[in-house]
């Protein structure tokens, strides 16, 4: 090794020992959303990134509530889907001004509800006329309906796999809900042809990159959230109330309340996410609510890791990118491939891509038997001499 | 009553499961200070006594009182914010925090969400912790996740998590099924120097351990109190011998 190299790696390893493990993957995680992507990726491909990064949101609130808390929600599609909605009811308003749709029977109301004979702006439509409002609505409204399926459950101790069962029914009911209210909701198609956030054009190649920004600026602002929370006591009382329900209990907290909180977080991050996913994609629809994507956003922060923060992007990335890959090739196969995908995380990397750990495979022994294994494969043609001590054979 | 109040008082307790009276009109007072046993053979309701006082279970008849407040309807968080701690029969601790958490956890402060969620650790949690882990042995095992603990070191950290909380009734259910003759006299140790200044409810099968400890025993059979006093005199009483040491 030269003098130079040296001094770099001991530079490298003094800082990597100030900085703790989790610092240098968050920085690294900022560094590829932030500059590599942005950079190497075509807009089409990185407005791609933008969508998938929004399910991240979900996959993290996943880790919090069910890797931290052991709480798992098979409906998180109901949260990421009501803030998206709440978006989307905002957008469309904008994007349904008496002008453009002068040819309605009924101008200036949303298409889908003049399409059924509606005559008047549905009451629960008027607020989101309110640009503040929508975005209060996106941080609170999934929270509270968090709240109410919380206090109705953890107080009852309903838990564990009957609690993941009703999650998805309520799942399952939202999205019966909303493509049955079609006047209302715009039915299974959703709410689309969304065009301006407050005069701004969403479409345009501009503010697809705006948004990518604001998306990833989110992201990583939840990150540190989460992470400030579960380096709380709080944080490490939910890993303790995973491990020993009880003995939670009988040490004088309420479990309840610790449970409601996990689930009032991981509901309120999993909108934000939702109403990211309207802006980058420019509608929202019944199927981003019910039980496949519920599903597909435990899956993502199975692969990523379930106890890692950052593993939950990662997991995001990798099976978005996956649905993307094959349900343009095999559309049918791809439910079954996920499938299997999570069976594979579970059965072999309980900890997914978090869990695997990068130090071992590059362990230096092990690449140094890797190396003499590979040199034993070599033809010799001839022994050579012993390389004198201190010095790296060339 | 004249004077102070018992600091626990159980009058008239009973509860029943699908008709089977698990425990049945139990009365029985503890004073502070006191280390008191209760033994009886298999299914004579000694654990569900334990539920019972800690809200595990709910009762169907009678009452319990504890400072002379009556708790029999009191949650189990609030029972023991109340002051009444308890350590189940197999250790129960968290397996994946270290040993120095797991006893943070059990501090008496910020229990709420709320305040849990703004606690950070403090010097005052730390001695204190510091403080517990020594007296339960276990000083130089701080920073070792408490699964790698033998069995002994686990029970003995539950005590410890129970201590910090210094609650002033304690309620161990056999604390030493499982431990080796050392580590039991060593937990008899234990037991004696953290029954100062509060009450210890014992439930144990083995009998030379609840003769080392407990000032007054409680002999129940069939949900029932069979026979209460001291170890020595509790022992000659033939209704014990024929139900419970005599087999």
């Amino acid at each position: 090794m030269t003098r130079a190299s040296k001094t770099i790696t001991g530079q490298l390893g003094a800082l990597r020992s100030k900085m703790p493990r989790e610092s240098w993957a968050f920085a690294l995680t900022a560094l590829l959303l932030l500059v590599v992507f942005p950079a190497t990726l075509s807009g089409f491909r990185l407005a791609m990134v933008a969508k998938y990064l929004t399910y991240a949101f979900p996959a993290m609130a996943l880790v919090v509530c069910w890797g931290k808390g052991g709480i798992l929600s098979l409906g998180q599609g109901v949260f990421f889907g009501l803030g998206g909605y709440c978006m989307a009811m905002f957008l469309k308003l904008e994007a349904s001004d008496p002008g453009s749709t002068s040819i309605q029977s009924t101008p200036g109301i949303p298409d889908f509800m003049d399409w059924n004979q509606l005559t008047e702006l549905p009451f629960f439509w008027v607020p989101f006329q309110s640009l503040w409002f929508s975005l209060l609505a996106v941080l609170v409204l999934p929270g509270l309906l968090a709240l109410g399926i919380g206090l109705a459950m953890f107080k009852r101790r309903v838990g564990g796999v009957y609690f993941a069962i009703i999650t998805q029914a309520i799942a399952s009911v939202l999205a019966i809900l909303i493509i049955g209210q079609q006047g209302y909701t715009g039915g299974v198609n959703g709410i689309t042809d969304l065009k301006t956030l407050a005069g701004w054009d969403i479409r345009s190649d501009s503010a697809k990159v705006a948004l990518y920004y604001v998306n990833v600026g989110l992201l990583l602002g939840v990150v540190l959230l989460s992470s400030w929370v579960l380096r709380s006591k709080l944080g490490r009382l939910l890993v303790a109330m995973r491990e020993k329900e009880e003995r939670v209990r009988f040490t004088g907290y309420d479990v309840a309340a610790l449970k409601i909180f996990a689930f009032v977080f991981a509901a309120t991050i999993s909108g934000i996410g939702g109403a990211m996913f309207t802006l980058v994609v420019g509608f929202m629809s019944p199927s981003f609510v019910g039980i496949v994507p519920s599903i597909e956003m435990v899956i993502a922060a199975a692969v990523g890791g379930r106890h890692s923060l950052l593993g939950a992007i990662y997991g995001s990335l990798l099976v978005n990118y996956g649905k993307t890959f094959f349900s343009e090739s095999f559309p049918e196969a791809w439910l079954f491939l996920l499938g299997g995908l999570f069976i594979l995380v579970v059965m072999a990397f309980p900890n997914g891509l978090a869990g695997l750990d990068l130090r071992r495979l590059l362990d230096s022994k092990r690449l140094a038997q890797l190396g003499a294994k590979l040199e034993a494969l070599r033809p010799k043609p001839a022994p050579t001499p012993a390389a004198p001590q201190g010095e790296v054979p060339r | 009553m004249i004077g102070e109040p018992k600091l626990l008082a159980v009058e008239g307790l009973g509860v029943s499961f699908d008709g089977f009276k698990a425990v049945d009109d139990l009365t029985l007072y503890l004073d502070n200070g006191e280390i008191r046993a209760i033994i009886g053979p298999n299914g004579a309701g000694k654990t569900t006594l334990l539920d019972l006082i800690s809200g595990k279970t709910r009762s169907s008849e009678g009452r319990v009182l504890f400072k002379g407040e009556e708790i029999t309807a009191l949650k189990e968080h609030e029972i023991v914010q109340a002051g009444i701690g308890r350590k189940f029969q197999t250790p129960s601790v968290y397996e994946e925090l270290t040993v120095f958490e797991n006893l943070e956890m059990a501090f008496p402060s910020r229990r709420s969400w709320w305040g849990a969620l703004w606690s950070r650790r403090t010097k005052e949690v730390t001695e204190q912790v510091e403080q517990i882990a020594e007296l339960v042995y276990l000083r130089d095992r701080l920073n070792d996740r408490a699964e790698i603990l033998g069995h002994g070191q686990k029970q003995w950290l539950e005590i410890g998590m129970l201590l910090i909380q210094s609650p002033d009734l304690m309620m161990l259910d056999e604390p030493v099924a499982g431990m080796s003759v050392n580590e039991r006299q060593k937990t008899a140790e234990l037991l004696k120097q953290l029954a100062r200044g509060r009450a210890v409810l014992v439930v144990e099968h083995d009998m030379q351990f609840v003769e080392s400890i407990a000032d007054t025993v409680t002999v129940l059979h069939q949900g029932k109190l069979l026979a209460e006093g001291k170890m020595a005199n509790v022992k000659n009483d033939q209704k014990v011998i024929d139900v419970y040491l005599g087999h």
